[in-house]
């Protein structure tokens, strides 16, 4: 057993099958994240990520194994596990700066409301949102209620942060603005991050670990990828580091051809993989249909962040 | 030329009310004209006293109206008091009646919203008491209370809980799960995430129950005081029926659709301010 910070062991999640059956969405995914550690989780849609993100939020329970944080099993929501939903999930009838103090509130009971509000203008200040302090959800576009939803998350500093797909719901012009937000911020705070993507290069640009999955049903956490790519990050400057190149090829390469096979390793672990220093990725993908996506990617298109 | 559609609507309700006070006028005073040639036989039979339990002119009404409401809140006599004190009455049972369905309704509201078991549990209850005319409650009433007014109020609040209750219970069980695992994120406690995130999730749908509570509540208040008599703005109404004073009855019409109006006008300012878009 390591002391990592985070441990998730053996964690399966069936769902009742209408035939009477059990249908098992994953099992035994076991992988762990370090304190202040960035990990993107990538999979095919079905594969569960969804769910497993839900176990470590503590809105949703497994089926067999467990989750371990800090020394402690995880049971039920907590203000340690901070979660920025794909629908945002702010409170439409208060205003941004109210949605924010909602939550930095119920962290800290006993600040006085001039402290809370301090702090919460603080965290709207660095999401580059105050002067839309004062508005309502509805009135702001869905970058706008992303940004209020990721400062509500980082504001009551939670020991780990659970993003589900934060960025789906919006365009890449929108998307790559937040990204480098969320660049910002948690390069200010270093809270230890865990997010869902279906974003090969949101992936690279923010994590410095990425787990792939098998697919549904029985989905595994097939590989760690590390992202060795020296920070501080740009979305441009990605773009002449040639383990950049290595990375994505591997990335896209498992998802089209290996997601349907591949498993981890055999003792249960995913394989950590270090494409980074894999020279032959660089032409590797050559011999594999990856190849036509590889073909196609100029530093301009990349920037577009190929969605897959 | 070009003027809005608030104006030009304006414009055509005064025109509608023209034309119908107009026909209204015309057809009142026609039989007059013709009565002397042409007298039906409960005319002849009744001579001149069946002319004036006739309808009422506008004019009339209009006279009367201005009579009264110079002079609002007279007291000559246990039968004749000013229609301000009758509307007085009336609306304070309609409010006293409403408030207290309130205080019932929205609390079981919310239970049956939250638990899918109080849900299955009380619907039956529900099914049941809800078809049920106020007014079949009035015998009941009377006889366990034992006083009229307070009988009155009864029924009000027993017609005032039901649309407040399936109004409370449906907006709460539809408040949206993201809000709620928000609050279960946050660690809020049940309380804490009934009042702050619940309530207010819910409160449109609420005051739409509770805007159709109050509006039914001043529909039945003048049955209500029709069967127990003695003051309000029902029993004025019959009272006046049974006088033949016509006019006192059209105007107390006329009151009673502009109180009605007021109510639920109060109640769609305070949905205002409860409203949120997402």
């Amino acid at each position: 057993m390591t002391n990592a910070f985070l441990q998730v062991d053996h964690l399966k999640k069936e769902f009742p099958a209408p035939d009477g059956s059990t249908l098992t969405v994953f099992r035994d995914v076991s992988f762990e994240v370090e304190k202040g550690e960035f990990v993107c989780i990538i999979g095919h849609s079905g594969c569960g990520k969804s769910t497993i993100l839900n176990v470590l939020a503590g809105l949703d329970e497994a089926s067999g194994g467990n989750v371990i944080m800090n020394g402690k099993e995880i049971f039920g929501p907590s203000l340690e596990r901070g979660v920025v939903f794909q629908n945002y999930s702010l409170l439409p009838w208060m205003s941004s700066l109210r949605n924010i103090m909602f939550g930095v509130r119920a962290r800290w009971k006993n600040w006085s409301k001039a402290k809370v509000q301090q702090h919460s203008e603080e965290y709207l200040r660095l999401v580059g949102l105050d002067k839309a302090m004062h508005n309502k959800p509805s009135q702001l576009s869905g970058g706008m209620r992303q940004r209020v939803s990721i400062a509500r998350a980082f504001a009551t500093q939670p020991e780990l942060l659970l993003l589900d797909e934060p960025f789906g719901a919006l365009d890449a012009l929108t998307r790559g603005v937040i990204q480098d937000e969320l660049l910002k911020i948690w390069g200010e705070t270093r809270q230890t991050v865990f997010m869902i993507t279906h974003d090969v290069d949101e992936a690279i640009l923010l994590s410095d670990r990425i787990l792939l999955m098998s697919n549904g049903p029985e989905a595994r956490v097939a590989e760690s990828v590390k992202v060795d790519i020296p920070r501080p990050r740009t979305r441009t400057g990605m773009l002449d580091e040639p383990a950049y190149y290595r990375i994505r090829n591997h990335l896209i390469d498992f998802l089209i051809n290996r997601s349907e096979t591949s498993k981890p390793g055999d003792d249960g672990w995913p394989r950590v993989v270090d494409p980074a220093k894999d020279e032959s990725m660089d032409n590797g993908a050559a011999k594999s249909p990856a190849s036509a996506t590889q073909a196609r990617t100029t530093p301009s298109e990349s920037a577009k962040a190929s969605t897959l | 030329m070009m003027q809005s559609v608030k104006v030009r609507g304006t414009l055509l309700t005064l025109l509608f009310l023209v034309i119908f006070l107009g026909l209204w006028e015309m057809s009142i005073n026609r039989p007059a004209l013709l009565g002397a040639e042409e007298l039906s036989e409960y005319e002849m039979m009744m001579g001149g006293a069946a002319q004036k339990s006739g309808v009422p002119a506008p004019s009339e009404v209009f006279a009367h109206a201005v009579r009264e409401l110079s002079d609002p809140f007279y007291v000559a006599g246990s039968n004749d008091k000013g229609i301000g004190i009758q509307l007085g009455y009336s609306l304070s049972r309609v409010l006293i009646g409403f408030f207290m369905a309130v205080l019932v309704a929205i609390p079981i509201g919310f239970v049956i919203g939250m638990s899918p078991v109080m849900y299955r549990a009380l619907n039956p209850f529900i099914q049941v008491l809800r078809p049920i005319s106020p007014l079949a409650w009035m015998p009941l009433a009377l006889f366990i209370i034992q006083d009229a007014d307070s009988s009155a109020v009864f029924v009000i609040f027993i017609c005032s809980i039901w649309p407040m209750l399936m109004n409370t219970a449906f907006g709460v069980a539809g408040v949206r799960s993201d809000w709620l695992n928000v609050a279960r994120t946050h660690e809020l406690g049940n309380i804490k995430t009934a009042f702050q995130v619940i309530l207010p999730a819910a409160a449109p749908t609420i005051l739409t129950g509770m805007r159709i509570s109050i509006g039914i509540a001043w529909l039945v208040i003048v049955a209500a005081e029709m069967l127990v008599g003695g003051t309000g703005i029902g029993y004025y109404v019959w009272n006046e029926w049974n006088n033949l004073d016509l006019a006192s009855v059209v105007f107390a019409i006329l009151m009673i659709g502009l109180i009605g109006m007021l109510l639920d006008m109060s109640l769609g300012y305070a949905a205002k301010f409860v409203d949120y878009q997402e």
